[in-house]
């Protein structure tokens, strides 16, 4: 636990920023309002938390269909991806991507992305790119445990040792792909198949944030300094169903209970950071208000926007096009 | 001007660009060849030739050998590009783009839309394209219509070295990602190629011949064969105009209607295949769009609805032929309600 006062808030701000901004989402959805599904993060903030506190806006992620926590994480605008999500011509993509599409290049964040298993060779094009150019920026790729079953994951994984790409392969194991439980689905060990590749790679407990900034840290350095790609493989609860529409009966109610009361990265931090005296109750009472009014206002702010003008629907598809 | 091949025309363009901007780089299966062996660097220069030379001038840096993983190299070429770079990949073969597509279809051709505008890709696929070489149905396939198909893709099929490299540089200065689709019959095909950076411009097309009769539209290798037919029906008195789009997406469909405004009569050669190809594109654009003007049904010439065949007898007969096209022609011209 070597973080500053001011690194500790920012972490519990940003998980607590997120559980809201996902549960808030969820709660809309039953509104009507916001157009086709989103997949939601809530229970795995520690994970994208540990991880981005360690990248500036020139350090690139690419993201997963269960996008928002990365994006929050990232530095993206909240007001923007809430508009977003209620597909508005304020949101961050202009109403054109919705909640699987949440992008923000300045922040470098390269996109939630619809294609389970579709980012790992975009974060690899980053790294190369820090690489070539030498910024020493790295990037992070991150999927989930059914994304890591996919083809590309194998090839990235490749071409990052190869190529010694200053890359971070961050595998949210949640425990189910969809609603197929990984200990079904995923073939042998996901800290082993990375080794296999001679990629440096771990488990992490993904409720514990000061866990994942430690490995998130050692990765990060890794690639900063040349030494190539890291694997993290992070064990986090996924509270809510795969996605919004999900009944998730595969789950028992009991396990469901289970993982809120015993897996929840927010008690979690409260129960080391009190104790300790790192941090007083009231600050973090005080946090707990400040981001439900945020997301309670951009869920105003968002319904009051305009909708996109139909006029805009072929535009942007190139950047030009005689 | 000098005479230089298609092969030399597209290298050239590639070397041109990569000492203009440092950003530039190529990377594909054994654009160089030889890595990690302890013989001949550089020893292919990609399977056809045609980046021969770059690492000696440009180093293993900018001219990247791959593993053969196609999804992860053209995936970092798109994330490359949306991080500043400028990449050129080679895919030996258009028909490899099976193993890559969804990075092709769904993530590069899509970000700038999906990201409302922000993203910017600027990457260039090449690879080779076309049948006549006894491949067989895995490396034969014309598959330009599929990517034309895409929204945020374009697509560039060229017909002559000096459009080769005008139309290569052309893509690497485009912000957007482009196809470029090269005719592995043509690589030897000699032609007029200035020693200079020029480029040819997407989405015009070019009208090699001029005639009153018929206007025959076609692309790639197939432009040389309406050439051909073009040439030999003028000995019966039959002037056709002769029209290469040159891309096919962007596609210069207004060059099209304008010279059916003397023609009346339209013949597309298109050795991809026959549904939803380029053929049928434009015959169902001309149909909406230019429905008065047409004196003739459109005939279109294509290869049959079936994979591209071995054997030399049934490739031959798979292939739009001069005598198709003149034949085609013949009909449209004859044709009478």
């Amino acid at each position: 636990m070597q973080l500053a006062r001011e690194d500790l808030l920012t972490a519990y701000r940003t998980m607590a920023l997120i559980r809201v901004f996902e549960e808030r989402v969820q709660r809309e959805m039953s509104s009507g309002d916001i157009p086709g599904s989103t997949h939601l993060y809530a229970g795995q903030e520690a994970s994208a938390v540990g991880i981005s506190m360690h990248l500036g806006d020139m350090d690139r992620v690419a993201s997963t269909h269960r996008g928002h926590g990365h994006s929050i994480a990232k530095g993206c605008d909240v007001d923007g991806m809430m508009a977003e999500i209620f597909a508005r011509s304020t949101g961050i993509c202009h109403g054109k991507g919705g909640s699987m599409h949440i992008a923000d290049l300045d922040k470098g964040m390269l996109g939630a992305n619809g294609i389970v298993g579709g980012a790992a060779p975009i974060a690899c094009g980053a790294a190369l790119a820090a690489r070539m150019t030498g910024s020493g920026a790295v990037a992070v790729a991150y999927s989930g445990d059914g994304g890591f079953n996919q083809g590309t994951m194998a090839e990235s994984l490749n071409l990052a040792r190869v190529w010694d790409l200053p890359v971070i392969f961050a595998i949210e194991d949640n425990g189910f792909a969809e609603a197929t439980a990984s200990s079904w689905a995923v073939a042998g060990d996901i800290v082993a198949r990375g080794a296999a590749y001679g990629i440096p790679a771990e488990r992490v407990d993904g409720t514990d944030v000061f866990a994942v900034h430690e490995a998130a840290g050692r990765a990060v350095a890794r690639g900063r300094a040349g030494d190539g790609p890291t694997l993290l493989h992070i064990m986090v609860p996924r509270y809510l169903g795969h996605f919004s529409g999900d009944s998730d009966t595969y789950r028992t109610p009991d396990e469901k209970r289970a993982m809120r009361t015993d897996r929840d990265c927010l008690k979690v931090f409260r129960d080391k950071v009190l104790p300790a005296g790192l941090l007083e109750m009231d600050q973090l009472d005080a946090i707990d208000a400040e981001v439900a009014a945020l997301v309670d206002g951009s869920v105003v702010a968002a319904r009051a926007a305009p909708r996109p003008d139909p006029a805009t629907v072929a535009t942007d598809v190139y950047v030009s096009y005689p | 001007m000098p005479r230089k091949s298609f092969r030399q025309a597209l290298n050239e363009g590639l070397r041109l660009e990569m000492r203009r901007d440092p950003r530039i780089f190529v990377m594909g299966e054994d654009v160089a060849g030889g890595k990690g062996a302890s013989g001949e660097q550089d020893a292919w220069g990609g399977a056809f030739g045609v980046t021969k030379g770059l690492l000696a001038e440009f180093g293993p840096e900018r001219v990247r050998d791959t593993p053969i993983t196609e999804s992860a190299f053209v995936g970092a070429a798109a994330g490359a590009a949306m991080a500043g770079m400028r990449p050129v990949v080679e895919i030996m073969f258009v028909d490899f783009m099976g193993v890559c597509f969804d990075q092709i279809f769904n993530q590069a051709a899509k970000f700038r839309y999906m990201f409302g505008g922000k993203a910017v890709t600027p990457m260039v696929l090449r690879a080779t394209f076309g049948a006549g070489t006894g491949s067989a149905s895995q490396h034969s396939q014309a598959l330009y219509p599929l990517f034309t198909h895409i929204p945020g893709l374009k697509v560039v099929v060229p017909s002559t070295p000096y459009d080769a490299k005008g139309l290569l540089i052309e893509a690497i200065r485009d912000d957007d990602p482009v196809i470029f689709l090269e005719h592995k019959a043509m690589y030897d095909d000699v032609g007029d190629v200035p020693d200079g950076a020029y480029v040819v411009p997407f989405g015009e097309a070019a009208v090699l011949r001029d005639g009153g009769d018929v206007t025959i539209v076609a692309f790639g290798r197939m432009v040389g064969r309406a050439m051909e037919a073009a040439a030999r029906l003028a000995r019966d008195g039959i002037e056709a105009t002769v029209v290469d789009p040159r891309t096919t997406s962007p596609l210069d469909i207004d060059t099209i209607i304008e010279t059916l405004e003397e023609t009346g009569r339209l013949v597309i050669v298109d050795e991809a295949y026959p549904r939803c190809g380029m053929a049928a594109d434009i015959a169902g654009i001309i149909a909406e769009e230019a429905f008065g003007l047409l004196k003739a049904p459109i005939r279109k010439v294509t290869p049959p609805h079936a994979p591209v065949p071995y054997a030399p007898e049934l490739e031959a007969a798979y292939i739009p032929s001069v005598e198709r096209i003149e034949a085609a022609v013949r009909g449209v011209v004859g044709w009478s309600r």
